[in-house]
């Protein structure tokens, strides 16, 4: 497949933009693949893509019961950070962002990477400490991120009022992290994927699994059985659906998480701004529309909706932080079934039933993991052993009692 | 947006209610092995479809009791007392919109 450059782009617009090839093809299952990829979002499209780039194993299928990248992958909120807490967490999170500072050049697809900065906000004397102590644990993890002051917040974002019902003590800032397109995420690792001979499957669902002597041979789906030597679940929200189907449970709630986008409007928010307590957080995109989200809805759901009384948080926040924005209107408001786990830190590596691996439990966070998620699952398929980046993240934590309680996970609580 | 009869308030807003997850988890005896703590602490049903789960009506009577929800509809189709028997899945009309029994504007 021809790949974009300047040149092609300049020489279709002298030709009216007609006749683009497809960016990528979707493909019929066939009857047998060394590895089946059940997913066809961000990570199971990564997945599918490191273990071609890296591993040399193309011989592999995406199942995607919808289209790529029409679950999660195109509803969060497209924040990319690494400003974790715990070690682990920071080591994962900050390959998965240096993989993004380089993924429009690796995939040949621009994921229009913005690092604008990501300021976390605190509105009292013990929030700011708390804040102090997690700013102090990135930077030992060797991350950027700098304390600042309500003054310097001030200057850097001018529409926010710092004296609301929540005034502003102070905040930080990882001036890395940032937002990139989400689409382009999924249709980039789908094209570059597709391009070293992956098979993307649409509108195929896996209804189940064919188990052999407690290894895992084959899935059944609803456009007929397939084999495979491996298959790795990357369903996100579904991941306990598949599991059951499987023969196992997993440490994992689903729940609805919300976004919604306003009106477009001139640029007037160069930064992400997240406040922990009041669960709101604000971006602007390229298009204009200011991007808010904040917690999951309480309850477990499997809706794709948002509740209203969640909304109704998210709003007042946004407003009393930013009394400018009171006059807009909403445009479209959604939710995506997100996977949050006990500890707040993804589920990656083996299961119960032998060849079935899982990378699931991304709840709130799962769209800044997307390329070391599917990088590290990759090696972990390759090699039938854990990636040292996610040796720590295995299901066999719930019962060690090793839990990486990482409550940075979200950026917002919840 | 959930209206949850309490059994003992009647019809309320969700906003009144406190979420507390799955309903029937078993506390393991003392000297479990770590496999059943793990299982009772952590691991979840997390249905897709018809669940048992426990609300608290915290800004009402303060009482604990049991619902079953469903987690694609949010439809409520029953609600029980705490340790009362469940009703069995098979008996509970999901059809039944209008009635007594279903409790949810979506």
């Amino acid at each position: 497949m021809r790949g974009y450059s300047f040149s092609t782009v300049f020489g279709r617009a002298l030709r009216g933009h007609r006749r683009w090839p497809p960016a990528w093809r979707s493909g019929e299952p066939g009857r047998s693949y060394d590895v089946v990829v059940v997913g066809g979002g961000g990570h199971g499209l990564a997945t599918a893509y490191y273990l071609a780039k890296q591993h040399g194993i193309t011989n592999v299928a995406v199942l995607e019961k919808g289209w790529l990248g029409g679950g999660n992958t195109g509803r969060n909120t497209q924040v990319t950070r690494s400003n974790y807490f715990w070690p682990q967490s920071a080591a994962f999170f900050e390959r998965s962002l240096e993989l993004y500072e380089g993924l429009s050049r690796e995939l040949n697809f621009n994921v229009m990477l913005s690092q604008r900065g990501i300021l976390t906000l605190a509105h009292s004397h013990h929030e700011m400490e708390a804040l102090r102590r997690w700013t102090n644990a990135i930077r030992i993890n060797g991350i950027d991120s700098d304390v600042l002051t309500p003054a310097e917040i001030g200057k850097l974002v001018p529409l926010l009022n710092l004296d609301a019902r929540f005034p502003v003590h102070g905040g930080f800032i990882q001036r890395r992290g940032g937002i990139s397109r989400h689409d382009a995420v999924a249709w980039g690792y789908a094209r570059a994927a597709g391009t070293l001979g992956v098979t993307l499957v649409e509108q195929c669902e896996v209804t189940g699994f064919e188990i052999d002597h407690g290894r895992v041979t084959g899935v059944s789906t609803n456009r007929g059985s397939i084999a495979a030597d491996r298959v790795c679940l990357c369903v996100a929200g579904h991941t306990s659906v598949l599991a059951a189907k499987a023969g196992f449970r997993v440490p994992i709630t689903s729940m609805a998480l919300q976004a919604m986008v306003s009106e477009p409007l001139k640029p007037c928010l160069d930064t992400v701004v997240l406040s922990p307590v009041i669960h709101m957080y604000v971006s602007q995109s390229d298009r204009g529309e200011l991007v808010i989200g904040g917690g999951a809805d309480a309850y477990n759901s499997y809706a794709q909706r948002g509740g209203v009384p969640l909304l109704e948080e998210n709003l007042a926040a946004l407003i009393e932080l930013f009394p400018a924005f009171s006059r807009l209107k909403l445009m479209r408001q959604w939710a995506g079934i997100v996977d949050i786990t006990p500890d707040t830190t993804p589920i990656m590596g083996p299961t119960p039933v032998g060849n079935l691996y899982v990378s699931g439990g991304w709840g709130t966070g799962g769209y800044k993991a997307i390329p070391a998620g599917g990088e590290t699952m990759a090696h972990t398929i390759a090699h039938d052993a854990p990636h040292p980046l996610i040796a720590d993240f295995g299901l066999d934590r719930f019962e060690t009692g090793a839990l990486i309680d990482e409550g940075a996970a979200s950026g917002v609580s919840h | 947006m959930l209206t949850i009869p309490c059994p003992f308030c009647g019809d309320r807003d969700e906003a009144e209610f406190r979420y507390g997850g799955e309903a029937q988890q078993e506390v393991p005896p003392s000297g479990a092995s770590d496999g059943a703590w793990s299982d009772y602490l952590f691991h979840r049903d997390n249905p897709k479809g018809l669940m048992h789960e426990r609300w608290c009506h915290s800004y009402g009577c303060n009482q604990w009791f049991q619902v079953v929800r469903d987690t694609v509809t949010h439809r409520v189709h029953a609600v029980y007392q705490v340790g009362q028997p469940a009703p069995i899945a098979d008996e509970i009309d999901v059809g039944d919109v209008d009635g007594v029994a279903a409790k949810s504007r979506g």
